[in-house]
């Protein structure tokens, strides 16, 4: 396996309080992540509000720069690219941010987001030609390209400005997509038709794409490995068919098991959460961030924090349950993410 | 099947735009039994928190509140002078809102944001009843005894959302509307907070009206369902016969992409958009959409017919046994 994109052991620190404060936040904390070059892959990041999913995409996406660790891209560090790299870092990783309202220039017609993108990288030699790639792009992602051009943005629907933002990415020809909860803002009807078109581009157009959610639902019908993060830690990794039917952590069972299904048969009859959620003690300087809130915690999860174990040959989980498994190196950390 | 506690009756908004009416709620019918829990689905736009604030008489210019009844306990709401629906609201119907969480005042305690809904409705109450009404709410929806002399700010989204549930039902109303009450938080704490919902509610004796999008949360949680659609009820049935039978073309898209663990790479959207309410289309609001739309349904509007006891359905296609 050679790696496209990798993030080796990256952690990212923000200074929390004023700018004289010496308080730290630990935003991301010794992550790993591969994309394989070899095949277009699918990853989800999936975590709540707060686990540092988004700041795990803005490394990847180069936006900041890690506190430790490593971000690489075709076996180069980041911010040791020089110019010709660094562009075409730019157009072979793109994102796809949450929400489609505040990504457009309201003064503009959607024609420009994407028109400018054909042009700073000179893709089209003349206007005919940048018009077909433009077409050709929105009628991948399933836009009519007759009702979607000439339009500002206020005039579409969310379903459809995030289409246009899939085939603005789609665009450039990248090789890999960061998709940033590109569904959590749009209605439940159209969900489907932008996870159907990101899904199209990986299976027909070989982009590999890093699903970021909080919606283990859709991680698991979209995606083939899994990387599950809670307050900045990576609790579990590996394939997703494994992690979601079989979880491990207790942080991946709670949730899965609080997936609100779809089917009124199966109702959670008197299993009310045992544990009082709120009493969280944020950010504990030592032991496990989960430990107030897990049901199996033991006195050692709160002297120190778990490292990941290697659970299953491509499967790798940060819980003292899974003590007696060996320690994952990081190499094998990466490999269960890809 | 209980008394009826709230009966909503042809009841249509329209909101005047520079651009036209938007014709947000088409004369929707429909009832509420004691105790129970209704969930109203739609996508945005749908018209469905139009009807919890048309229920409240909360709309705002340039809406207005164009016809039909809303009868809670046989009195019509949308008759009453503004000073009765005022001591209406809260002690006999209350709303909890979208994104109520983030309206709570950040420089006022939570107890006396709470007591100010108290005072508001009887001058008479003393502080120490107030605070042992307080106390009494918090064990209510699971809320440590600190919380109300705490700042919104000490408080997580879900506890936040708990002190708006505290306060949406500190008058003991009989009707209780719960817009999106879980949209922005996390799955873990949206089960916690319909679970306190849901204990809430039969302490109480309330009926509640979920107002969502989330089919989700909806299997798990009411009794019946509602389908919007464009402003308009498509669907009204019991939770459990919808999902295994739904008989209207939306109801059945909407049922049939919902995302599962059963399937993987299954995606199915529902093609086209979503109805203008400006300038909706002819007919049947859905047929645009709709993968059986027939000829009546450009021209004619479907009347919403009881078809089977309990199950509402506004569609051409199930009129004379045709499928």
């Amino acid at each position: 396996m050679t790696a496209l994109l990798e993030a080796r052991g990256v952690s990212k620190t923000f200074n929390a309080g004023g700018f004289f404060s010496k308080k730290q936040l630990v935003a991301l904390d010794n992550a790993s992540l591969v994309i394989d070059a070899d095949r277009p892959s699918i990853t989800a990041i999936a975590g709540e509000s707060g686990s540092g999913k988004t700041t795990l995409a803005r490394l990847i996406l180069g936006i900041i720069q890690p506190s430790a660790g490593q971000m690489l891209y075709k076996g180069k560090e980041l911010d040791k690219m020089d110019g010709a790299e660094r562009r075409s870092f730019r157009r072979e990783v793109q994102a796809i941010f949450q929400d489609p309202f505040e990504v457009y220039n309201p003064f503009y017609k959607v024609d420009h987001t994407l028109v400018l993108s054909v042009e700073k990288f000179g893709l089209a030699k003349s206007r005919a030609e940048a018009r077909d790639l433009i077409e050709n792009a929105l009628r991948t992602v399933g836009l009519r390209p007759e009702e979607t051009l000439g339009r500002y943005p206020h005039q579409l629907s969310g379903g459809q400005r995030q289409r246009v933002m899939v085939a603005r990415a789609f665009l450039l020809k990248p090789r890999v997509i960061v998709a940033d909860e590109p569904v959590s803002m749009v209605d439940a009807s159209l969900r489907a038709t932008i996870l159907e078109s990101l899904l199209k581009l990986n299976q027909e157009l070989g982009v590999s794409l890093v699903y970021i959610t909080h919606d283990l639902t859709t991680a698991y019908q979209l995606s083939g490995s899994i990387l599950m993060l809670y307050q900045g830690s990576v609790v579990e990794v590996g394939d997703v068919e494994r992690v979601i039917k079989d979880p491990q952590h207790p942080y991946t069972r709670l949730l899965v098991g609080s997936i609100p299904l779809p089917n009124p048969k199966l109702r959670r009859s008197g299993d009310k959460l045992r544990v009082t959620l709120d009493e969280v003690s944020a950010n504990l300087s030592e032991g496990c961030r989960f430990a107030d809130r897990c049901p199996y915690v033991t006195a050692i999860c709160r002297e120190s924090s778990p490292r990941l174990y290697l659970t299953e040959p491509r499967r790798a989980t940060a819980c003292y349950l899974f003590k007696d498994s060996p320690t994952a190196t990081s190499e094998e950390v990466s490999r269960a993410s890809a | 099947m209980n008394a009826e506690v709230l009966q909503v009756r042809n009841l249509r908004v329209r909101y005047y735009t520079t651009r036209g009416a938007v014709k947000a709620v088409e004369g929707v019918t429909f009832s509420l039994y004691q105790g129970e829990k209704l969930g109203l689905v739609g996508e945005s736009g749908s018209g469905k928190s139009t009807i919890a604030l048309a229920l409240m008489r909360m709309i705002k210019a340039p809406g207005r509140i164009e016809g039909g009844q809303v009868l809670l306990g046989g009195m019509d709401l949308l008759k009453l002078s503004e000073e009765q629906m005022r001591l209406a609201r809260l002690a006999r119907i209350a709303l909890i809102p979208q994104g109520a969480m983030n309206s709570l005042n950040p420089v006022m305690r939570v107890k006396h944001q709470i007591a100010d809904a108290i005072f508001a409705h009887d001058g008479s109450i003393s502080g120490r009843d107030a605070d042992l009404r307080i106390a009494e709410l918090m064990d209510w929806v699971g809320l440590r005894k600190e919380v109300p002399n705490m700042y919104p700010h000490e408080l997580s989204g879900g506890m936040k959302q708990r002190v708006c549930i505290a306060m949406g039902i500190c008058l003991k109303p009989q009707v209780v509307l719960a817009d999106e009450p879980t949209s922005a938080l996390d799955v873990v704490v949206q089960r916690q907070v319909m679970d306190t919902l849901e204990s809430v509610q039969a302490q109480l004796g309330a009926a509640v009206i979920l107002v969502g999008h989330d089919m989700g949360v909806m299997a798990q949680f009411v009794d019946r369902i509602a389908v919007m659609y464009a402003g308009t009820l498509m669907e009204v049935g019991p939770i459990e016969q919808v999902f295994e039978e739904p008989l209207h073309p939306y109801t059945q898209l909407l049922i049939a992409t919902l995302p599962s663990l059963e399937a993987k790479s299954a995606f199915r959207g529902i093609p086209g958009i979503p109805a203008s309410l400006l300038d909706p289309p002819t007919g049947c609001t859905f047929h645009p959409r709709c993968p059986r739309a027939e000829g009546i349904c450009r021209t004619d509007v479907p009347a919403s017919r009881e078809l089977r006891p309990g199950r509402w359905v506004a569609c051409h296609l199930q009129n004379g046994g045709r499928k």
